[in-house]
């Protein structure tokens, strides 16, 4: 028989061993009468415990905490109203720092920005087409600096278009334009950030006709914008999003 | 992907924010801090993988924040904590202010762990996971928890508790 370790007796405790197991560690602690008394009381802790806290489950859930996303898509509609009034400042989210925010809106306008310019284009909507696109995304990745991937959104009804690169205000930024079977386009605007590396949440703008959610991570920023219901381009951020962070 | 399945682990989130932190409104507003974000960060979450155990994790990061922030309260609250809980030692029924009182003499990371043990019933490996720490620091902690309730309550007597529930 394995000697029986500390770890096993609270196993034991927590219901966590097999039947042999377990019938091993009763045994053993026949012979260790102090452990049993030990053990017995972790077991009435783990069921007094229970018993004072369990009654919580039952009681009935706050309509404020109920409430929580329906604020938070309140919180996103106010933060694109006051980006649109043109003030740029104070973001509802609690804790936040404005000045990181303020960066933000103005990253979601020079997408959106960069989508109504060349969303329209007919002739020449990308510098670098999709069937070339080893080479496109070679090309931006070496000047924007990382490694980029165009992702894949044929499943979503989606294909690349093809790419082209563009001057920011931090450097150069990588734009792919992806379109739908009825002319629908959307575009993904990479850019690098100033400032520390780190990671928000998904963010959403609405910058007229044009819906952006973005994000950052680390010290890129992404945001993907589409003339579309906020609800439908969401959909397309999700797996664009699960596909750059596998 | 539905933000809604968040709600249904409302009550189990309300259940180990009371128990962490004792107070009522302080854990309601412990578990709407963690709503918020993992509504904010849900395309985080990996549909198919445990939800319940996601929220925990969110729960613990927005709970270590906070007492960061609140440390000083915190080893406030700790000082005035007695070594012993008083009516605990007389032989009579254990209050919840009494266990309310007797957690808050394990360090924070000792009753975390020992909640989600005992009263979540996550796995040790789970608890892992949620806490981000290795299984053997979830041992330790388990196991110093355990034995400083043990000496809170009082390592003589064994209770007798009617079990409710």
């Amino acid at each position: 028989m394995k000697p029986v370790t500390e770890a096993d007796l609270h196993s034991y405790v927590d219901g966590g061993l097999s039947e042999s197991a377990k019938a091993e560690i009763e045994a053993w602690l026949r012979a260790h009468p102090e452990d049993a008394e030990r053990m017995r009381a972790y077991a009435e802790q783990n069921a007094m415990l229970r018993s004072f806290y369990n009654p919580v489950l039952d009681e009935p859930v706050p309509a404020a905490l109920l409430a929580v996303h329906q604020r938070a898509w309140q919180r996103y509609a106010a933060a694109a109203a006051i980006f649109t009034a043109g003030i740029g400042l104070g973001w509802f989210a609690r804790g936040e720092f404005v000045a990181p925010q303020v960066v933000q809106l103005s990253f979601a306008r020079q997408a959106a920005t960069a989508h109504i310019v060349y969303a329209p284009e007919v002739r020449h909507p990308v510098e670098v087409p999709a069937s070339e696109e080893a080479h496109l995304v070679g090309w931006l990745s070496k000047r924007v600096g990382t490694t980029l991937k165009a992702p894949k959104l044929a499943p979503l009804g989606y294909d690349l278009v093809g790419g082209r690169l563009l001057s920011g205000p931090q450097g150069p930024v990588a734009h792919f334009m992806y379109q739908d079977g009825r002319g629908q386009r959307l575009t993904l605007y990479v850019s690098r950030q100033r400032g520390e590396p780190r990671d928000t949440a998904f963010r959403f703008s609405q910058e007229d006709r044009v819906s952006v959610f973005y994000w950052v991570d680390g010290n890129f920023g992404y945001a993907l914008s589409g003339e579309m219901r906020r609800d439908q381009l969401l959909q397309v951020a999700e797996v664009v999003y699960k596909q750059l962070n596998p | 992907m539905d933000r809604r399945l968040i709600i249904e682990h409302i009550p189990r989130l309300r259940r180990y924010a009371r128990a962490l932190v004792g107070d009522r409104y302080v854990a309601d507003d412990l578990v709407q801090d963690t709503l918020e974000r993992a509504w904010n960060k849900f395309y985080l979450w990996r549909p198919g993988s445990d939800l319940r155990a996601w929220l925990f994790t969110i729960m613990h990061n927005v709970f270590v924040n906070q007492a960061r922030r609140r440390r000083y309260e915190i080893e406030q609250a700790m000082d005035e904590m007695p070594a012993v809980a008083v009516r605990a030692t007389q032989g009579e029924h254990l209050e919840l202010e009494d266990v309310d009182r007797v957690l808050r003499g394990l360090s924070a990371e000792q009753r975390e762990v020992v909640l989600l043990v005992a009263v979540e019933q996550l796995t040790y490996e789970q608890v892992s996971r949620t806490l981000d720490v290795p299984i053997g620091t979830v041992m330790s902690r388990l196991s110093r928890a355990r034995e400083r309730l043990r000496q809170l309550l009082g390592s003589q007597a064994v209770m007798p508790l009617k079990v409710v529930k």
